[in-house]
């Protein structure tokens, strides 16, 4: 019985570490939907650009990895503001269908870039091999704790950042109201960008830290864009505070189910997830209405 | 040669079975499917595992496959349809990545990621190969016939009308009495019939399917015929199918004459043109190369006063 509890509390542990991780890009996800008003799948393509970004810096340059993690977020977030303005802007006057379809097709064509760079072998991040700690019964991984603390710091960052400057007021008053913020000589063109450059950039972060834990290839980000959607909607799509606790939720979830399922149907649970949500509360937790 | 070009003609046809179903949902209504590589699996898998573990007909297996996807189909229509599009975009997509990720991993059923081979096809093994392919176009080609004459009948009918009308105004729909829900779900069940006897098709005719087959990028092709021929224009869906066909066969041929490409490059060199193409087509002719037909709708006559 005693093994079985600690089998859980370690669950939970493990849960809360890769919700963590998962809240990362499920912000980048909720923001652009709060701002931009489209689901943008290019967030999977993002976070392969950031997971292969910091791969270079950390194992091509010999960067550690918190300035490896840093480059990730920056590279993300550069591409993700050019093919923003190129690929995807001049979609959203024909409305967020029309622009999802067209983030699809670009998460494809990145994905393929990669691919033509990298190939598709299965790289890892150059890390030094560490005990584990333990707290009583349950093991954490040094490595873990480091992600974590990264994810921590840049959501604290983040919220900051939407709180106290103004350029943050800014994106949340677009996000509130469009017409509004235009009345008050904001410019929603600026504003996007750096949407655009902070959200990617986030899916870029996190697609590293998703990495740090396994091994990368080009389709990294695809394998986890569901948990990124399912935090996402279960947290309320649009909803950043939402985005955290839909994360937390997902992830130890995810690793709950593990008792009774088998570890790859990981993303399967994060379907199931989406589909609850909808069906019982399709704002989420923490959301606007949802039609 | 002869051949290649018949098969190349049956997976035109299955192509076109799939743009004629995808544009029921996207064309007409407006509703966005990012999941129909789930519904075609759906289909394959069915027919594919009562034709051979049970035995069944492939008749009753084509049947059964087209069955289960349009409940498929209809159970994700029925959760989003109060919903935004968006929901709908995101659902069909998890729909088809857990399909994929059963598939793979249900092996007692499924066989996993080795797939199931010796799917039974008509007739296979007593003619040769070239006959089995040109049976099978005599097969498909009246499939895609009928269901070219069916989506045409629906389209001009009062259904069609309301699915446009749907796509252009809901709330207009609503207030006008009809039920937008029924009708939305209606639609996708109809769509996803259609992939879903593409899907078991595909199954009989190359007698081998695996998770591997079942990609989103199968889900770009049919988006980018149906672009190439023209949303809610069923002729267009099927020459755009025949075209998306024609595109990656001559991409085939043409991206290894590029020199110093290793085949991992080659294929994604191949992938990514295929997503540009779509992104390029849909910016600059979002309504697809050939224009949605205008439809002129007989006036009855005005009754006596």
């Amino acid at each position: 019985m005693g093994g079985l509890a600690d089998h859980i509390a370690q669950l939970v542990v493990n849960g809360a570490m890769t919700g963590a991780i998962l809240a990362v890009p499920a912000i980048g996800l909720t923001l652009i939907h709060a701002v931009l008003r489209f689901p943008n799948f290019a967030i999977a393509a993002h976070a392969t650009v950031g997971a292969f970004a910091g791969y270079v810096a950390n194992v091509a340059l010999g960067l550690p990895i918190l300035p490896a993690v840093l480059l990730a977020f920056l590279v993300a977030g550069v591409v993700g503001v050019a093919t923003d303005e190129v690929v995807l802007k001049p979609f959203r006057p024909r409305g967020s269908i029309t622009t999802a379809i067209a983030s699809v097709a670009l998460t494809i064509a990145l994905e393929n870039v990669i691919r033509f760079g990298f190939g598709n072998e299965l790289r890892g991040y150059d890390l030094p091999i560490e005990r584990d700690w333990r707290l009583g019964t349950i093991r954490i991984g040094p490595q873990q704790v480091e992600n974590l603390a990264i994810a921590a710091a840049a959501v604290a960052a983040l919220f900051a950042f939407l709180a106290f400057t103004r350029t943050g007021k800014a994106m949340r008053a677009v996000a509130d109201n469009p017409m509004l913020a235009s009345i008050k000589s904001i410019d929603a063109d600026m504003v996007g960008r750096l949407v655009s450059f902070v959200g990617m950039g986030l899916a870029g972060l996190g697609g590293m830290l998703i990495g740090l834990d396994t091994t990368i290839d080009p389709l990294t980000g695809f394998r986890a864009v569901l948990s990124v959607f399912a935090a996402a909607v279960v947290g309320g799509l649009g909803s950043i505070p939402g985005a955290v606790i839909g994360a937390l939720t997902v992830g130890i979830g995810e690793e709950l189910c593990l008792l009774v399922l088998k570890p790859e149907y990981r993303s399967a649970v994060g379907f199931t997830a989406i589909l609850l949500v909808l069906t019982l509360r399709p704002r989420g937790i923490l959301g606007q209405r949802a039609y | 040669m002869e051949n290649y070009l018949i098969a190349m003609a049956v997976t035109g046809c299955l192509y076109a079975l799939m743009s004629l179903g995808v544009n029921m949902t996207w064309g007409l209504a407006g509703m966005v499917n990012l999941g129909l590589i789930g519904f075609f699996a759906v289909g394959a898998y069915i027919s594919a595992l009562l034709t051979l573990k049970l035995g069944l007909p492939i008749v009753v297996g084509i049947a059964a496959g087209a069955l289960a996807a349009a409940l498929t189909g209809s159970a994700v229509a029925l959760i989003t349809a109060r919903l935004r599009g968006d929901y709908l975009a995101i659902v069909t997509l998890g729909f088809a990545e857990t399909i994929r990720i059963a598939a793979s991993n249900e092996i007692w059923l499924t066989n996993g990621t080795d797939g199931l081979s010796g799917i039974p096809g008509p007739w296979r093994g007593t003619i040769s190969p070239e006959m089995y392919n040109l049976l099978f176009l005599a097969i498909v080609a009246p499939v895609v016939a009928i269901t070219y004459w069916l989506a045409e009948r629906l389209t001009r009918a009062p259904f069609g009308r309301v699915l446009r009308a749907i796509r252009d105004d809901e709330p207009l729909v609503a207030a006008a009495g009809k039920s937008a829900i029924a009708f939305k779900v209606k639609a996708f069940a109809l769509s996803s019939a259609a992939l879903g006897v593409a899907g078991a098709l595909y199954g009989h005719y190359t007698s081998y399917i695996a998770p591997e087959i079942f990609v989103p990028l199968l889900t770009l092709y049919i988006k980018l015929a149906l672009l190439t021929g023209g949303r809610a224009n069923n002729l267009g869906a099927v020459v755009g199918g025949f075209f998306v066909v024609f595109l990656l066969e001559s991409a085939r041929f043409v991206i290894p004459l590029v020199p110093g490409l290793s085949a991992v490059q080659g294929a994604a060199l191949r992938e990514f043109i295929i997503a540009a193409l779509l992104i390029v087509i849909l910016r600059l002719r979002p309504n697809g190369l050939f224009p949605e037909p205008r439809l002129v709708v007989p006036v009855p006559p005005q009754g006596r006063s």
